[in-house]
């Protein structure tokens, strides 16, 4: 891809993210944000951190599935813009749900599973949006890199396992989310295991020809 | 002798004759400012939908919290039969038809009857009664119901001496609740029709109304219309909406909520910030339209009237 289409594609994507944002904004000022609009806007944001964290995670598989690689490039834009929202959802919660009460909310970190989890899964995005520059890249080395952003995975699972866990009974949301992360890391698996086999089977073809089965 | 006489009105009382001779005008600016959408919490007066009910207030049993504001009474609301979404029940409520509409009274009782909603509505005096309802949600909303005590219906029918539970069981029409439908994501969990229970003394209890209005006006589809009941100390799921049969029992009734979360929804849910939703805790609520969370009452603040109902019941084990 040329310079110039990088550029026009991420300002698209820049704008799209900052979509859920600004029609948030414009709920608020017409005061569109139902009866409750701390729990609305809790959802709203934690709802889009989700939904960003999909997307990061859908471009490897369609690289996978399709072979086009252009949208890789995008990874830690979506990536870094989950992690924009799921502060800012996280923020709701500190100030305006529990208004900076400090002893209920660590109570609440300990005792209540889906809190747990959700401070679990953002406490493990930090080092992730932190080490995101290429500099980092570069210093950590591209196998260590690799190595520590394959915590996105556990990320992912923590945020699947969150939902699931304050979702009320009767609602069937957090259930399709859930399966579209399954989805998504199971491409991811499912390709990993056939590299994983082919290798095999050139470094048999390769080296060691006494022991290789059929004709010799 | 001088009797004073109170002057009949200030000169500053007088209206600006500017206004006066754009009276007209005025009054059209000044609504268009009321009308202005400044926040749906800003809707001043509830507008009234639905035909009109008189029913003067009863004090003794009414808090005098502000009420919830109509519109959000009106369009945050939990009627899954209708879907999942707080806005789906008003989104959907004109799938809903009210009228023709019967309840039926039966089950372990004399005079069993099928009863038409509007013959109801005469049947016994009508009051306003202004309660706090707390969704297990930990969300709490205060509204002025209008109904009768569901006693004076139960006497009228006569439990016999077997009667031990009241069992009442929502309308189940796929065609009016379209989330009744069989769907893909059948993973709801939540079986139709809606049943819920009360023991026969929390039936019973003066507290416990069977409700056909609120507002001063009838129920509005998505707040259950036409009848519903509603039993302030309890969380806000066992206030049933929708009602088509009213059954007295000898066996404790397995509610909905119970079937689709046993481990989370028990038959009594009473209010209790002593006892948390093993996901969630019940300490605190939001009071719609509130910004700062409030401590949870212990029976919703009823404690005084309904306590002695559950003396030497564990509360936690009963939950």
């Amino acid at each position: 891809m040329t310079r110039r289409n990088r550029i026009f594609l991420k300002t698209i994507v820049w704008i799209l993210c900052l979509l859920p944002l600004a029609v948030l904004g414009y709920r608020a000022v017409t005061g569109d944000l139902t009866a409750n609009p701390i729990s609305f806007i809790t959802n709203w944001l934690g709802q889009w951190t989700f939904r960003l964290l999909l997307a990061t995670l859908a471009l490897t598989p369609l690289r996978v599935l399709f072979g086009i690689s252009w949208q890789i490039s995008l990874r830690r834009l979506l990536g870094l813009f989950a992690f924009c929202y799921a502060c800012l959802h996280f923020s709701i919660w500190i100030l305006v749900d529990h208004f900076f009460n400090w002893d209920q909310m660590l109570a609440d970190i300990v005792k209540r599973r889906y809190i747990t989890v959700g401070m679990l899964a953002l406490s493990l995005l930090v080092p992730l949006a932190v080490t995101s520059t290429s500099r980092m890249v570069k210093r950590l080395g591209g196998v260590n890199w690799r190595r520590l952003h394959r915590l996105v995975y556990v990320i992912g699972m923590l945020a699947a396992l969150h939902f699931l866990s304050l979702a009320k009974k009767g609602r069937t949301d957090q259930y399709l989310y859930a399966a579209i992360l399954a989805m998504l890391l199971g491409i991811r698996a499912w390709d990993a295991l056939r590299r994983a086999l082919r290798k095999r089977r050139h470094a048999d073809a390769a080296g060691a020809p006494a022991l290789v089965r059929g004709s010799s | 002798m001088l009797i004073k006489r109170a002057p009949m009105f200030k000169a500053s009382e007088i209206t600006n004759p500017k206004v006066y001779f754009n009276r007209r005008e005025f009054i059209t600016g000044a609504s268009a400012f009321a009308l202005w959408p400044w926040g749906a919490q800003e809707a001043a007066t509830p507008t009234p939908t639905g035909q009109l009910i008189k029913a003067p207030r009863n004090e003794s049993v009414s808090i005098k919290d502000p009420e919830t504001k109509f519109e959000n009474a009106t369009t945050y609301n939990n009627f899954y039969e209708f879907g999942p979404d707080k806005d789906d029940p008003s989104r959907l409520a004109h799938t809903l038809k009210p009228r023709p509409w019967t309840v039926q009274v039966d089950g372990l009782v004399v005079k069993p009857k099928k009863y038409d909603v509007d013959e109801l509505l005469k049947l016994f005096p009508l009051e306003e009664r202004v309660y706090p309802l707390r969704c297990v949600e930990a969300w709490s909303m205060v509204i002025p119901w209008i109904g009768f005590p569901l006693a004076s219906l139960l006497r009228r029918v006569e439990p016999t001496g077997e009667a031990k539970f009241v069992e009442f069981t929502t309308l189940l029409d796929p065609e009016q609740f379209p989330a009744q439908k069989p769907s893909l994501l059948g993973l709801s969990g939540i079986e139709w029709p809606y049943v819920e229970g009360l023991r026969l003394d929390e039936a019973m209890h003066p507290l416990t109304l069977l409700t056909l209005g609120m507002y001063a006006q009838v129920l509005p589809n998505q707040d259950g219309a036409p009848i519903r009941v509603v039993v302030p100390w309890k969380y806000g799921f066992k206030s049933a909406k929708s009602i088509v049969r009213i059954r007295l029992v000898s066996k404790e009734p397995q509610t909905t909520w119970e079937k689709a979360a046993p481990n989370e929804y028990g038959f009594y849910s009473n209010v209790n910030p002593e006892v948390d939703h093993p996901r969630w805790s019940q300490a605190t609520e939001r009071r719609i339209g509130e910004f700062m969370r409030r401590k949870t009452l212990k029976f919703n603040g009823f404690a005084d009237q309904v306590a002695s109902l559950y003396a030497g019941m564990d509360l936690k084990k009963y939950y």
